[in-house]
């Protein structure tokens, strides 16, 4: 079976400095993957260089949505393709409204199914409904003064009014009290139960998020690369032993671990 | 340069013209016959004629202003049409009796759409004249007078003598007497007491001719306690030669009343931009600038109000969009001269390919204009490195108990901005077009729907090829 999306031996650097060295990973239509890792070992890197971030710079390697390649093609011609990006820290632009800014990108990303404005706006309020985000949201300002919490809310509702057919998630847990993630994981479970082929490349530090979303499959990131991976039992061993530990009998070094800079985005 | 010109308006859509059908052209050139021959033509009073004459001496002794980038010196005065009149008649009230042509223009320009759809009265000069005008029954029941200023000479001599030239006298600036000089056109206004204009009245100005100069002159009269919204709009075509259009707009707020005067100024890039705008706000009066420059080749325009009488309020919010080869020097006056005034200013441009933009504004306290308040905010957005902002505020404070203040930003739409909306599936070219349409957006939520629905498509427009 050709694979959803897949990423081969993928090298990346930012401004000079190699970041990612050879990643590997295949996701199946429908499966769910978590990718682990402290900061610094390249998490954010493979996010923002998979969407086609102009400062991440592809030496080496593939990466195919649906058997097509995507390098080489600037951010929003992979967003048509299906891919989607869920952002770490959302910027803010400041006086485009978010329902505006939901409309063009609906149009833009599903644009064949010509969407009317009537159709639009109930599936909006359907969905903001969902995640628990006041309807005055549509009329603030793109993630402007958003709190941490209403601008993870509100990548989970572009998740949701996009459609991706793979969706890359960048933390999107960190900074959350108990309560927010879960508002957050059944949003991302609910697009998932609406869509059950779109997949899924959780990026999480911590196994909280994943109390919630229960991965097929987990894997440990270090030094930009995929040093492990496993089932969901690989998730209780890193919250049990903490990441050391469980890297040093990988045997990956402390020095090496350390020598990584921090590019959490 | 010409070759220049062409290309970047190609996207221009304003830029076609009509062959020339003038019932009267002026030859080229400015002196004292030609302001006689405009006169004459008008059958005007005998003191217009020596208030234009006076205007013309002082045309001739004041110097250029000299601030701006803006290369005044290249307008030749002497090879400009100074009076082109299209048809024999006056101001027609139906728009059946108006030209074929003319009206083939603003038909395309759509004014008779939206005097349809959202007007109170509409006012359409074309050269030199008002060739169309007319204002819901209604208003004029309630003694509203909306005319064109040439109409408002014959019909009301009293009022216009009383007020023409006693906020923006000759003497006040080069353009301004040059204005006092050859005005023709423009629109006169008033509203009687008590009375409101809940909808807007507009206005729309088309230059048509190769060299031509307009010089409308504008007059609104805000009795106490009344409120009334106008707009107006001006296109003109492109030709590699340059135009000059150089208005006179005076607004007397009186005690109380309410005065909007909005504007989107489109003109194409071989237009001169040089208009005064001023107002005079009494006790209790508010008076609002709401001011779009994104055409022209030099704008040069500080709408001003002198705040005459306790809590007058002014608001002054200005747009700029200054693309390759445009120079927007545009800004904002405010003159406190009584107590408990306040003010705000806010000044938002964008340079795009090379086009520079400027605020310019003056913030004036008199002594005794006690607990005056007023706030300035200028924002400058650059789409690119050749593209520059400046600010020139200045700031004089003669007492002591006010509340001031002043801020000031200089943005770049950040790559990062770009990634997001990007990864969301709009191109570069729309990602950038709607942060620009976020920049100029407490701009544009002033307008009426259809206003802010066209200036964001011109946007667009101005957007679209800003990527090689």
């Amino acid at each position: 079976m050709t694979a959803l999306f897949e990423i081969i031996d993928l090298h990346v650097t930012v401004e000079g400095r190699q970041i990612l060295r050879g990643v590997n990973l295949a996701v199946q239509p429908g499966e769910v993957h978590a990718l682990m890792g402290r900061n610094g070992s390249g998490k954010s890197t493979l996010a923002n260089a998979l969407m086609g971030h102009p400062k991440y710079e592809v030496t080496h390697g593939e990466v195919r949505l649906g058997g097509n390649s995507l390098l080489g093609l600037p951010p929003d011609e992979r967003a048509r393709q299906g891919l989607f990006l869920a952002f770490q820290n959302p910027i803010s632009i400041p006086g485009v409204g978010t329902g505006n800014f939901l409309r063009a990108a609906v149009k833009a990303v599903r644009g064949t199914e010509s969407i009317n404005a009537v159709q639009f706006r109930k599936e909006l309020a359907e969905r903001m409904q969902h995640l628990q985000i006041d309807p005055s949201f549509a009329t603030r300002a793109l993630n402007e003064g958003f709190s941490g919490g209403e601008k993870k809310r509100a990548e989970m509702l572009q998740l949701a009014m996009l459609k991706p057919r793979m969706a890359v998630l960048d933390e999107p847990d960190s900074g959350l009290d108990i309560d927010a993630v879960r508002i957050v994981s059944e949003g991302i479970n609910q697009v998932h139960q609406q869509q059950p082929d779109m997949g899924l490349l959780l990026i999480t530090h911590y196994q909280r998020i994943l109390n919630y979303i229960t991965p097929g499959t987990v894997h440990v990131m270090a030094n930009g690369r995929i040093v492990e991976s496993g089932g969901a039992e690989l998730v209780q061993l890193l919250e049990s032993e903490g990441y050391d530990p469980t890297l040093r009998r990988l045997g990956i070094e402390d020095a090496e671990l350390n020598g990584v800079p921090t590019h959490g985005r | 340069m010409a070759v220049k010109a062409q290309d970047l308006s190609k996207d221009y859509k304003y830029g076609f013209s009509d062959p020339e059908q003038y019932a009267f052209k002026s030859r080229r050139g400015l002196d004292r016959e030609i302001v006689e021959q405009i006169s004459a033509y008008k059958k005007e009073p005998e003191w217009m004629l020596q208030f234009r004459l006076r205007a013309l001496e002082i045309f001739g002794q004041k110097p250029m202003p000299t601030w701006p980038a803006a290369h005044l010196e290249e307008i030749d005065f002497q090879n400009i049409f100074y009076y082109v009149r299209p048809s024999e008649n006056n101001a027609e009230n139906s728009w059946e009796d108006v030209p074929s042509y003319i009206k083939d223009t603003f038909d395309k320009l759509g004014i008779p759409e939206a005097e349809r759809k959202f007007l109170a009265g509409v006012s359409a000069q074309y050269e030199s004249e008002v060739v169309y005008h007319s204002i819901r029954e209604d208003l004029t029941k309630q003694g509203v007078i909306f005319l064109d200023m040439d109409s408002a000479l014959r019909e009301y001599p009293d009022i216009v003598k009383e007020y023409f030239g006693t906020v923006i006298p000759a003497a006040d600036n080069k353009f301004a007497a040059l204005n006092s000089a050859v005005w023709s056109g423009g629109s006169f206004i008033y509203v009687p007491k008590n009375t409101q204009v809940e909808i807007p009245l507009q206005a729309y100005f088309r230059i048509n001719a190769e060299n031509m100069g307009q010089f409308e002159r504008t007059l609104i009269i805000a009795d106490e306690g009344s409120r009334v919204h106008y707009i107006e709009g001006c296109t003109a075509p492109v030709y590699s030669s340059d135009s000059l259009h150089s208005a006179v707009v005076e607004l007397i707020a009186r005690p109380g009343s309410h005065i909007r005067y909005t504007t989107i100024q489109n003109w194409s890039n071989n237009v001169y931009n040089l208009v005064t705008k001023r107002a005079v706000a009494y006790e209790d009066a508010t008076v609002e600038w709401v001011d779009g420059n994104l055409g022209s080749k030099v704008t040069m325009k500080y709408p001003a109000v002198y705040l005459l009488g306790p809590r007058a309020r002014a608001e002054i919010l200005s747009v700029a969009f200054a693309g390759a080869g445009q120079l927007q020097d545009a800004g904002g006056k405010v003159i406190h001269a009584a107590p408990d005034t306040t003010s705000t200013i806010t000044s938002k441009s964008i340079s795009k390919d090379g086009g520079r933009a400027a605020y310019r504004g003056l913030l004036k306290v008199a002594r005794g204009a006690t607990r005056a308040k007023s706030f300035v905010r200028c924002d400058a957005l650059l789409l690119d490195q050749e593209s520059r902002s400046d600010t020139y505020p200045s700031i004089e404070i003669d007492e002591e108990r006010v509340d001031i203040g002043h801020e000031a930003s200089v943005s770049k739409v950040s790559d990062e901005q770009l990634f997001y909306l990007q990864s969301r599936g709009l191109t570069e070219t729309e990602a950038k077009t709607m942060i620009v349409n976020g920049f100029f957006e407490a701009f544009t939520k002033e307008l009426p729907m259809e206003y802010a629905v066209e200036l964001n498509r011109l946007l667009a427009l101005q957007m679209e090829g800003a990527i090689g």
